[in-house]
């Protein structure tokens, strides 16, 4: 009775997205692990992918598993562990896992999953408050010349993207990377703080945890990491374009399980590409401000390669791994 | 625009039909989630984000506060009756609420507890209402060095005011410490005593050494204690709901509680966690019978709840006015904001005022459903209490596991369970205080990454942790509480007053 009831409720749930659940799909069911939290952008980014899928019935079928902790990399290690060759499972994962697998010293790498596309990304900015003496990423640049040790970055945890990025643009102008002055923090809400009260001296993390403050006149966003200017931000120089060549988009990918047929791969790939092609995806990305990063295929695993290998050397540099 | 007007015509967008029954809804579940330890209102908002992306916005955030002030309520609720603290706030409220609860006293300790949240509730909201901007500039200016000043402030109060013997109280806190030290540390990125274990790390979770230490804890000493048990729960002695004198006791511990929940809750780094810390220690501090403290003063019920409850509405502040989500419940109201179209930040209040005044205004409404709801509940909550002793420590350790399984599904987790409930076995027969173990885990972490931040960002220069006004400020108080025992027998040449051992 209660399993019939819940079942109902369910059921009763679904029907608010699906009227209804039709037959064409190939693939009937997908159970996706976000290996996060609720609430943050892994498993935002699953439930996005839940909500396409079902929507345009592309699969009927969408479950989201959350598995929290380390990075992502307690969701990767049960995932490779559970999953082998199951063709139903997802993981949805990203830039931050890469950071995370080399500091954890994890088990498994991606190199155990099978990485079906990257999906969205959002690129990286540096912000000051509004009465700080840089006035110019050259300003920060200086300053970072003079000594690195005393310009403090404000940002997300360590080996994050926020963190590697600050160690690119100190190696990218001739610093040493072991000398830069990183202060993590858990929690957007504390190191945009420490920005806003003057306690740091700038602060790297996301354009869209600045974008507010930076309107309303309380934050200078010094420059952003997309290899061309952003619509959001169409004053704001890119790093490149100030002389400092990094480039760096904190991306989202999704990958299938290990072991699975090559098949198989290309029936998922065929579903996540219609799903990012779909309108009910692209306005998500859209309303949640996600840049559009589809990468698929061969491109994808080269994209992901160098990514992997530019950081380590960078984690290596920072002293963070050995 | 005047914030009056503003206030009354958020009330009416909160008082339409529909939106009241989102607040019901809200504060049913929030109180529900909160009862659980383990599942808290953060995670209840995120399952239910996606599913309420087609409602309107003003119903889903009136929602949200109301499952956000809901959970608060809940925490204290199995806090007092079954000591299986639901959130990390409601911590402290176990200590002398179960003691109350088991000598017949539960139902004035749930209802000083839901007056005194209404009450809290009620006065912060005002606050945020009002004086939102000028806190947050407050907030703000707080660094790394002060927020350690208030680590140590809190550190030194509470180890003074927890059990009779400081070797003791110290021994514990040290255990708590120690067992903060798990996990990856966030500065460096590397991991510490995991042992290669990688549900280890992410640390220790509060509410699972809480919940073991608490009620696990207290489930093992009774089997253990067998027949030979002399302790009988009475579900009711006198009056089930407070009298004069626990309403004499009650109101002060209320507004002190607040205007230390408030502000600190405000401060993008405070937390819900220290002002209940700080209340109970003042509390004690502040009682005409102090003896009373580890027996069941209502004092240490009224004061905490009062405090959390106003620190829930603190950490609106810094949301609200800069879009700052400073606990996990306001990250994810945010990602509801942002789900919305709307732009959380510094012009929310002038883009979208309908909405924030109408959440500020649900917020009022809310509390008055939560005591609305609590109080003829109170009755009902005490009788969980008659039932035979078997059956109802069965009862908890069946709830404690799944609540903590719930929350995160791992054998690891279990595995902590069951050997913090051991330790807080070993802990009761030998008479060590509990709480300083869960106080340590809480602020251990904090202080020390509040201190390494402010070396760092001085380029290891000490100097920098005692310039600030407010942090110099902070010390004198801690140091205050330190020797004011002393000052106070050198004067007077009578010891002061110390209160009996929470166990």
């Amino acid at each position: 009775m209660t399993k019939m009831l819940r079942g109902a409720v369910v059921a009763a749930a679904l029907a608010s997205f699906v009227p209804f659940v039709g037959a064409q799909a190939e693939v009937t069911e997908l159970k996706i692990m976000a290996p996060a939290a609720p609430g943050g952008g892994w498993d935002q980014t699953a439930r996005s992918m839940q909500q396409a899928l079902q929507a345009d019935k592309l699969v009927s079928n969408v479950q989201v598993l959350n598995v929290p902790g380390a990075g992502g990399t307690i969701g990767l290690a049960q995932f490779v562990n559970a999953s082998k060759g199951d063709p139903h499972a997802l993981i949805v994962g990203g830039y931050v896992m890469v950071g995370a697998i080399i500091t954890n010293k994890s088990p498994v790498t991606l190199s155990q999953v099978t990485p079906i596309a990257r999906l969205t990304g959002e690129f990286e900015a540096i912000a000051v408050p509004a009465n700080s003496p840089l006035k110019s990423m050259a300003d920060l640049v200086a300053a970072l010349k003079a000594d690195p040790s005393k310009v403090s970055w404000a940002g997300g945890s360590a080996g994050g993207t926020d963190h590697i990025a600050a160690g690119l643009i100190l190696k990218a102008i001739g610093g040493d990377p072991k000398k830069l002055n990183y202060i993590a923090f858990s929690g957007g809400g504390e190191s945009l703080a420490s920005i806003l009260g003057g306690k740091v001296t700038a602060g790297i993390s996301s354009l869209s945890e600045y974008d507010a403050q930076a309107k309303a006149g309380k934050l200078r966003i010094l420059g952003v990491s997309s290899a061309k200017r952003l619509p959001e931000a169409p004053d704001v120089p890119t790093f490149k374009e100030s002389g400092v060549d990094v480039e760096i988009q904190n991306w989202r990918m999704v990958a299938a399980a290990p072991g699975i047929t090559p098949e198989q791969k290309k029936e998922l790939s065929e579903v996540v590409e219609k799903m990012a092609k779909s309108k009910a995806w692209t306005d998500m990305l859209k309303q949640k401000g996600w840049a559009d990063t589809y990468l698929a295929g061969e491109a994808f695993d080269k994209q992901l390669a160098a990514d992997i290998a530019a950081t380590t050397t960078v984690l290596k540099e920072i002293g963070l791994a050995q | 625009m005047d914030t009056f007007g503003a206030l009354a015509q958020g009330l009416m967008v909160a008082l339409q039909p529909m939106n009241l029954v989102f607040a019901f809804f809200g504060v049913m579940l929030g109180t529900a989630v909160g009862v659980l330890p383990g599942i808290g209102p953060a995670l209840t908002v995120a399952l239910l984000l996606p599913i309420t992306f087609k409602l309107d916005p003003a119903g889903s955030l009136i929602m949200f506060a109301g499952i956000y002030y809901g959970g608060m309520y809940g925490g204290s609720t199995a806090s007092i009756l079954l000591n299986t603290p639901g959130e990390s706030s409601s911590i402290v409220t176990a200590l002398e609420g179960n003691k109350m609860a088991r000598a017949g006293r539960g139902g004035p300790a749930l209802a000083t507890a839901a007056i005194g949240s209404f009450v809290a509730g009620t006065i912060a909201t005002i606050g945020l209402a009002l004086i939102a901007p000028t806190v947050v500039d407050i907030a703000i200016s707080f660094g790394p060095e002060d927020y350690f000043a208030l680590m140590i402030l809190a550190f030194t109060t509470v180890s003074a005011a927890f059990g009779s013997s400081v070797t003791r109280g110290l021994t514990s806190l040290f255990i708590g410490l120690s067992l903060g030290l798990v996990g990856i540390d966030l500065q460096s990125g590397q991991a510490r005593v995991s042992f290669g274990v990688p549900d280890l790390l992410d640390g220790v979770e509060v509410t699972t050494l809480a919940v073991a230490l608490f009620a696990i804890g207290e489930t093992l000493s009774v089997a253990a204690a067998g027949s030979r048990a002399e302790e009988v729960i009475e579900p009711v002695r006198g009056s089930v709901f407070m009298n004069k004198e626990d309403w004499k006791r009650s109101w002060w511990p209320w507004i002190r509680g607040t205007f230390l929940g408030f502000p600190i809750g405000a401060m993008p780094a405070g937390g819900a966690e220290i002002p209940t810390f700080l209340s109970y220690a003042l509390e004690k501090r502040l009682c005409k019978k102090p003896d009373e403290f580890g027996n069941g003063a209502i004092e240490g019920v009224a004061g905490p709840e009062a405090a959390n409850n106003a620190a829930a509405a603190g950490v609106l502040v810094p949301l609200l006015t800069l879009g700052l989500p400073t606990s996990a419940t306001a990250a994810i109201m945010l990602a509801g904001f942002q789900q919305y179209g709307m732009n959380p930040g510094p012009l929310l209040f002038a883009t979208n005022p309908d909405l924030v005044w109408g959440l500020i205004a649900s917020l009022f409404i809310a509390n008055v459903m939560l005591l609305i709801l609590n109080l003829p509940l109170v009755g009902m909550w005490v009788r969980l209490l008659a039932i035979p002793r078997p059956w109802l420590y069965g009862g908890i350790l069946v709830f404690a596991t799944l609540g903590t399984l719930g929350a995160n599904p791992s054998l690891v987790e279990l595995g902590m369970l069951l050997i913090f409930g051991l330790l807080g076995y070993v802990l009761r027969r030998y008479d060590y205080p509990i709480a300083p173990v869960v106080v340590g885990l809480i602020l251990g972490p904090l202080a020390e990454q509040q201190l390494r931040r402010a070396l760092a960002i001085s380029v290891g220069d000490p100097v920098v942790l005692f310039q600030s006004p407010i942090a110099l400020t902070l010390y004198a108080l801690a140091a205050l509480a330190l020797f004011g025992p002393l000052l106070f027998y050198l004067i007077t040449g009578r010891k002061a007053p110390v209160g009996g051992d929470e166990d």
